[in-house]
């Protein structure tokens, strides 16, 4: 079983990296990219023969306590195979 | 008074600290290694600057595991005196042991130079020697400076005088030009609620000695044993 945690930060927090990827657009003529937000994004592969309880309940909790800073950020699961 | 520097995998200013404490406002002071489980022999503890765990993930983020950190809380917990600079102060907030968060400086680049604070409350373990207003003359060096906490937990912090130290300019005016970092009302420092943990980005221990530029900091360094000893029975 393999899932995808993608971390973001929170749409009120201020992306200075993101803002400076866009900012630097213009010179390229993409010119009609409105927003950058970066993240980062981590692909996770469990041990095989695992319960889908157990699968989930780790993954998630690697995501909400280690991967992500719930005061900054936010995340998704992308549940693969 | 007997302080401890913690010392994780990557921190880089625990001899600054060690100097600062046992050179210059002579005191006790020995090194805690980031494994070590018992803080009881301690009257402060200092979480150093550096680059714990290579700042791998988010600044901070890895060394609120390493096994100290729970006697860490414990002993914030129990009213012992913590004290973050730099990336101490973003191990602390990713602890939980302050509110809010250090983002990625506006400008993306680190910063390296000397600025002024302002002491926004007097009163607390490390500002007991300092008026409000007192301005200090001590660096930063950091790329992950920008205090960031949301609008709840802003204005609770502000409320409560948890604001300790803010950028400011020469004269001591809160502007966005003394603000190096974006970092939100230009917060450098704030204190937990009980006061007894204290997190900054700037470095007091670079500015402990005229030699160095500015002896500002060793104020906040005699303000810690000046509490401590008033508290003592």
């Amino acid at each position: 079983m393999k899932a995808t945690v993608i971390v973001t930060l929170k749409p009120t927090v201020l992306d200075p990296q993101g803002m400076t990827i866009h900012r630097s657009l213009a010179s390229l003529g993409l010119s009609d990219i409105a927003d950058v937000r970066q993240g980062k994004i981590f692909h996770i592969r469990l041990k095989e023969g695992l319960s889908t309880e157990r699968t989930r309940e780790q993954v998630e909790r690697l995501a909400k306590e280690v991967l992500t800073n719930p005061v900054i950020e936010e995340y998704r699961i992308i549940w693969g195979e | 008074m007997k302080f401890g520097v913690v010392i994780f995998p990557g921190s880089n200013c625990e001899h600054d600290c060690y100097y600062a404490i046992e050179s210059v406002i002579g005191q006790t002071v020995e090194f805690i290694w980031h494994q070590d489980t018992s803080l009881k022999e301690f009257d402060a503890v200092i979480l150093p600057g550096g680059f714990a765990y290579g700042d791998y993930l988010r600044t901070g983020a890895l060394a609120k595991f390493s096994p100290v950190m729970k006697a860490v809380a414990d002993f914030a917990g129990k009213g012992g005196l913590v004290f973050g600079i730099c990336n101490g102060f973003q191990i602390l907030t990713e602890a939980g042991l302050l509110p809010g968060a250090l983002l990625r400086n506006v400008g993306l680049k680190y910063l390296c130079k000397f600025l002024y604070l302002r002491t926004e409350t007097a009163g607390t373990p490390y500002t007991s020697l300092m008026t409000k207003g007192q301005l200090l003359r001590i660096p930063i060096g950091h790329g992950d400076g920008n205090f960031f906490a949301d609008a709840d937990t802003l204005k609770r912090i502000e409320d409560n005088g948890q604001v300790v130290f803010r950028y400011a300019t020469a004269r001591g005016q809160i502007t966005p030009e003394a603000n190096p970092n974006g970092s939100l009302n230009n917060i450098a420092g704030i204190v937990n609620q009980q006061r007894n943990v204290l997190g900054m980005m700037p470095h007091p221990d670079r500015s402990c000695e005229d030699l160095l530029g500015s002896a500002d900091g060793k104020l906040i360094f005699e303000s810690m044993v000046h509490a401590l000893a008033l508290s003592r029975p």
